[in-house]
């Protein structure tokens, strides 16, 4: 029987193009977009999460209250002890201090006057201990454009884009003009090792990168960080488990000290909760959506089916087909149409996110101006889910709709058949 | 012809018997003249001073020592004695520029725009603050508002509104000690009359026959935590010889 339906199917096309169309548009639809999402925005909560907010993130009470302003005279102090302790308790994070701070760089001319001086937001990070991952997280490695990594104390990566319009090239020097912890202004001269390109608006506008121990020693900040980051030894980060790590080691803290630490999760920072709980059901009403929507249209499509088949369906039934048995054909057919429509759709939707999984479209201009950090293009990403996900939605909404359309069967009057016949 | 006599001396008994009703007891100066005494105080052709600067951290106390050469309103010339880190540090003041140069770096930096409203040395005190050395007869419109007795003196409480476009606070309001002619305490108020800077003035000495507070207390207001700075002179000297070329950035790197 199945082979007759599908052979049906097959030679009147009718019965079967504009389903198939249908459920093939929607279910690409359907897989772009959930690439799309696992990708842009997947990005977006990795790259806030390696750059900015950690998997959790420690930092003292007035300092969180106050983040935005990088305010280092709230940092942590006694840096070492801390990192120590987080290690031995929650064992399945790295954790990696950082100091935020913002300044200028100034570039002297051969006299040591000003020749150039521009803003910067820089970033302390541990480049030169061996057992740092940091290198590997922000990618830097990967992101010089010239020069080279940092080697030594004393040196300095600047973006690209910034050192050009500075007029700074590798090996030359130049100074740090910042605040120390206590508020005092501080110069500390670097030597640029190499440039670097993030590929993100806001960290290639005017960034610095140096090694923890200078920016303690420029900043005055003896074994202390304004942040430290806890990442995940697995690389993912797990919801459930960094709020019940924040819970435990907040409960342990005293209330009344500003200076205390606190710890936050990565969804309990700066909209990124938003963003992560977005990404997790974006999917779900993409798909409940589509299900919806085409439904829609294959009732309808099904109903002019119907109608053309109408004769047909009355022949059926007055060589004494049962009604379910026809109800049931029908719905095997359209059985047969998700399936088809759902192949071609995620093929087409597969194809077309492949197309924005290398470089993506620049969204560069879009994102000037933006605290959080996006990536500069959009990315699609795509995994397993997006082989399968499309034929929910492709193959329920075949099924609901024909279902709905089919519902006219039952009307027919075994009585009044042959009386339509004749006419 | 004696009673035209005894008329003329009527009235001028009455005249002087007016006079002298109408004099108060205690006749108070201007405000013009209050500010004109106190500049004569706080203000000198030029001065070498040693200072300690004590700054109240949120987190703790750092002193700082520097020593300064100011000539008139528009030079001066500040060297860090103290602490280690910041030791060697000095500021330029000339005119309206003002240079920083830190040892450390071997670097001359001009301190212009937002930074000068930047902390000195993470006390209560910005640039500008330092920078600004006029008279006060000079940028500011007095008026006495009244009079209160603060620490056991009397003080006439004097309102100030700038009269010149480039000053940090639109107005001040000083409490000035009616014998010494020093003020005793200051408020900096922004346009908006917001309080952004107090300032305690006290140890009022006597150097060289003008009235001079040794210690200041400051207190940014906008700076959360910390019980202010406190300056205090360690030692002054006015009308001294100073040499042209310590206000020159040349004597920045020696």
């Amino acid at each position: 029987m199945i082979r007759f339906l599908i052979k049906g199917l097959y030679y009147d096309k009718s019965r079967s193009r504009l389903p198939i169309i249908v459920v093939a548009i929607g279910v690409m639809l359907a897989v772009f977009l959930n690439a799309y999402i696992t990708g842009f925005m997947g990005e977006t909560v990795e790259l806030n999460a390696r750059f900015a907010n950690g998997h959790v993130k420690v930092m003292t009470k007035a300092y969180a209250e106050n983040e935005s302003q990088l305010p280092n005279d709230l940092a942590l102090t006694e840096v070492t002890a801390l990192k120590k302790e987080l290690s031995e308790r929650f064992p399945e994070l790295d954790w990696a201090a950082r100091i935020q701070f913002g300044g200028l760089v100034d570039v002297p001319d051969e006299n040591g006057e000003t020749l150039s001086q521009g803003p910067t937001t820089g970033m302390g990070i541990d480049l030169l201990s061996s057992e740092s991952m940091e290198i590997e997280r922000l990618n830097i490695r990967e992101s010089i454009v010239r020069g080279r990594m940092v080697q030594q104390p004393g040196e300095a990566l600047l973006a690209e884009e910034f050192s050009r319009k500075l007029g700074v090239n590798p090996g030359d020097e130049f100074t740090l003009i910042s605040t120390t912890m206590h508020g005092s202004m501080s110069l500390y001269n670097f030597k640029l090792a190499g440039t670097l390109s993030f590929g993100n608006e806001a960290m290639d506008r005017g960034s610095i990168i140096v090694d923890i121990e200078d920016a303690r020693t420029a900043l005055d900040m003896d074994d202390a960080a304004g942040i430290l980051l806890g990442i995940f030894d697995t690389g993912f980060y797990d919801d459930e488990r960094a709020l019940e790590i924040a819970y435990t080691f907040n409960a342990g803290m005293d209330d009344e000290d500003e200076y205390a630490p606190v710890m936050k999760s990565l969804t309990q920072q700066s909209g990124m909760g938003q963003l992560v709980e977005v990404t997790e059901k974006w999917s779900v009403y993409i798909i409940a959506i589509f299900i919806v929507a085409m439904a829609l249209v294959l009732w309808n499509a099904g109903l002019l089916g119907g109608l053309r088949r109408y004769g047909e369906f009355g022949v059926r039934l007055a060589m004494g087909e049962e009604k379910d048995h026809l109800y049931r054909t029908l719905i095997y057919e359209s059985v047969f149409i998700g399936l088809t429509g759902s192949i071609i759709g995620t093929a087409l939707g597969l194809f077309a996110a492949s197309l924005l999984q290398g470089d993506g479209i620049d969204i560069t201009g879009m994102m000037e101006g933006s605290a959080m950090l996006y990536p500069s293009a959009i990315r699609t990403r795509i995994t397993p889910t997006d082989y399968y996900i499309g034929f929910i939605p492709g193959l329920l909404s075949t099924i609901v709709g024909t279902m709905l359309a089919g519902l006219g069967i039952y009307k027919r009057k075994t009585s009044q058949l042959f009386k339509e016949l004749e006419a | 012809m004696n009673y035209y006599r005894h008329i003329t001396v009527m009235k001028f008994a009455i005249a002087i018997i007016f006079t002298f009703a109408l004099m108060p007891l205690h006749a108070q100066p201007t405000a013009d003249q209050i500010l004109e005494r106190v500049d004569r105080n706080l203000s000198s052709d030029n001065r070498v001073f040693e200072s300690t600067m004590i700054i109240h951290g949120a987190r703790g106390s750092r002193t700082l020592t520097s020593r300064t050469y100011a000539v008139g309103e528009k030079r001066s010339f500040t060297e860090y004695l103290s602490p280690p880190r910041e030791e060697g540090t000095k500021m330029l003041k000339l005119e309206e520029q003002l240079w920083i140069y830190s040892p450390s770096t071997d670097r001359t930096i001009q301190i212009s725009g937002h930074m000068l409203r930047q902390s000195v040395m993470g006390s209560d005190l910005s640039y500008e603050d330092m920078m600004d050395d006029r008279k006060l007869t000079e940028t500011y419109d007095a008026t006495v508002i009244g009079s209160e007795v603060l620490d056991e003196r009397n003080t006439w409480v004097l309102e100030l509104t700038a009269k010149v476009d480039d000053l940090a606070y639109e107005s001040l309001k000083i409490w000035v000690d009616t014998e010494r002619y020093i003020p005793l305490k200051e408020e900096f108020y922004a346009k908006s009359g917001k309080l952004l800077k107090r300032a305690v003035l006290s140890d009022v000495v006597q150097i060289d026959g003008r009235w001079f507070p040794k210690t200041i207390l400051y207190k940014d207001m906008l700076k959360q935590g910390g019980d202010g700075t406190e300056f205090k002179i360690t030692d002054i000297r006015f009308n001294e010889n100073i040499p042209d070329y310590i206000f020159s950035k040349a004597a920045l790197k020696q």
